[in-house]
């Protein structure tokens, strides 16, 4: 019998707003533990609440670009339950009323064009960050009660490969919109994954394994290849499967049952009477509408069409938010968006790898990028110098016109210059000549070679191929 | 009268009841919810469920950085602390 998986995910990522959720707290990763808290988000008796604008704006904006449904109210619930990291023993969060419900994303998969609905994306609030010791374990609140956005997917995604190029363009889109930097070093993306697998054919869903807390995408992947192989095997040797909860164990590349100490869940959900409800107006509905930013498959599409830059070019860029921006900056009035595109993913990235740059740091201006690609392209330098100018304006940040008159690298087309090198090379390489005569076409790169050499790199090399030609096959 | 399973309820609150207390509360949480279920004899029909009695939305704050406590404030009322951190007893994974 043929079995197929079926994946949901939820994923948590953190705001990027400057103060936590509820209080004044900043929202900064890192810091000495236990110095970015107040008594709110230490949970102390008496303290109140209040909600954070720009993570309700945050959230609302993810809706727009996760194409969701915005209600017309919303509130929040407490979760209760008991953990050390939890400093109020519930955490606010969103219930029955989340501020979005019902979306879709749209990618790229597998050469196809995946859509994958959206149940709902909800605020939350994150917690503390406890560490391990030998006998007791210590817990750190400079985390808690950061705004936290649950971002929850409908069970329709049916491999791994589309789990992770799902969770990859949710990245994209988020950081597009300013959501969130979603660094995952830094723990600003988590996700719980849901996977069940049923012979081919059957309609219902099969038994629910959630593997929660994943902190990178390889992992996710990783544990969701282990999860599928193990639950095939399970129903292929004729065993049956459990709705359970499963850890992943990164070292030992296994899941495994977390049953055992696991009760069952009574969150006891009740409204959060320490906020009030949101009902939005339109007005600001429509402020943050302007926010809304092209969707990276959109701008994958436009960059293909516009640009004619192939797929996989295209899905670099697109990948580096950043760097798109640069790129079409640099691309803006350009005749030749192809050669722009290289320069920046060859030589400028490779630059920008070597020197730890961002874009943010760079010399090189875009239009520095155009104006290199137009003095190719305008026969001023050739491919190779190019290379040169490139480098020195990476380091100088002066213009690539100014280098090439700085340091006198104009391509040599000037016929009599090239007659000459030509002549000298032919004059002190007569077997390499002689070669040629007998059509070894080799001999003449050869000789080609030797007359760049002897122009420092500036002579036209299709100039030089011709004169060359000429000189040795009708002297 | 409405049966409660007060040993669930402790278990939740993570609260330790002796027998004795366990019938003492239990007779009193039926009491509330009995109490509470008059409400059930009201026609309710077409009005919308609320979470507040004041008529207020939108309360919100400005996404601005205020100063937090010292580590040392914030662990004044801490019964242990490690290395700046709250000491609780060992979590288990
Ligand atoms: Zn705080």
């Amino acid at each position: 019998m043929e079995y197929e998986i079926v994946i949901g995910l939820e994923t948590h990522v953190q705001l990027k707003t400057r103060s936590k959720m509820w209080c004044g707290c900043v929202n900064q990763f890192g810091g000495e533990p236990n110095t970015h808290v107040c008594p709110v988000c230490l949970g102390f008796p008496g303290v109140l609440p209040v909600a954070n604008e720009e993570a309700l704006r945050l959230t609302v904006l993810t809706g727009m670009l996760l194409n969701c449904g915005l209600p017309k109210r919303a509130k929040f619930d407490r979760k209760n339950y008991f953990y050390p990291d939890a400093s109020k023993n519930y955490q606010i969060t969103q219930y029955d009323l989340p501020s979005t419900l019902k979306g879709c994303v749209e990618f790229e998969s597998e050469n196809k064009t995946c859509r994958v609905g959206i149940t709902r994306a909800h605020l939350e609030e994150d917690v503390g960050k406890s560490s391990h010791f030998d006998r007791v374990s210590g817990v750190d609140f400079n985390r808690a009660g950061v705004p936290l956005l649950e971002i929850v997917s409908e069970p329709e995604i049916t491999s791994v490969q589309m789990a992770s190029d799902y969770l990859n363009e949710l990245k994209t889109i988020l950081i597009y919109g300013g959501i969130s930097d979603c660094d995952m070093e830094k723990g600003m993306v988590r996700c719980d994954l849901n996977l069940s697998t049923r012979p081919v054919g059957q309609k219902e869903l099969g038994k629910k394994v959630e593997i929660k807390n994943m902190n990178s995408f390889s992992g996710a992947r990783k544990a969701l290849t282990y999860e599928m192989n193990r639950q095939i095997k399970v129903l292929r040797n004729g065993g049956a499967l459990i709705q359970e909860t499963r850890r992943w164990d990164d070292a030992e590349g296994m899941t495994h049952s977390m049953r055992s100490k696991e009760m069952a869940h009574d969150y006891r959900y009740l409204p959060e009477p320490d906020l009030m409800p949101f009902e939005p107006e339109t007005a600001w509905y429509d402020s943050i509408r302007e926010s809304v930013v092209e969707l990276p498959l959109a701008r994958k599409r436009r960059y293909m069409k516009d640009y004619g830059l192939p797929p996989k070019d295209t899905e670099t860029l697109v990948s580096n938010p950043s760097l798109a921006g640069y790129f079409e900056k640099a691309a803006e009035h350009s005749k030749k968006p192809k050669a722009v595109a290289n320069l920046i993913l060859n030589n400028l990235r490779a630059c920008m790898s070597e020197s730890n740059h961002s874009v943010d740091d760079l010399k090189i201006q875009p239009t520095h990028i155009h104006e290199l690609v137009q003095l190719v392209d305008s026969g001023k330098i050739n491919s190779r110098i190019a290379q040169e100018v490139f480098n020195a304006v990476y380091e100088s940040g002066k213009s690539p016109q100014g280098i090439v008159e700085e340091k006198g690298l104009a391509q040599v087309s000037d016929s009599s210059t090239i007659d000459a090198f030509c002549d000298e090379v032919i004059k002190a390489n007569p077997k390499s000549v002689e070669d040629f005569q007998a059509g070894k076409q080799n001999a003449l790169n050869f000789l080609k070679g030797q007359v760049m050499r002897l122009s420092k790199g500036k002579a036209n090399p299709a100039l030089v191929g011709q004169v060359l030609e000429k000189r040795i096959l009708n002297p | 009268m409405q049966e409660i399973n007060v040993q669930y309820v402790a278990e939740l609150a993570r609260i330790r009841l002796t027998e004795e207390e366990e019938t003492r509360f239990g007779g009193q949480l039926s009491q509330i919810l009995e109490y509470v279920d008059k409400l059930n004899q009201l026609d309710v029909e077409g009005i919308d469920p609320m979470t507040h009695a004041v008529p207020l939305v939108n309360v919100t704050r400005k996404d601005e950085v205020q100063p937090s406590l010292s580590n040392e404030l914030a662990l004044k009322n801490a019964p242990a602390s490690l290395n700046g951190l709250f000491k609780v007893p060992k979590i288990v994974e």
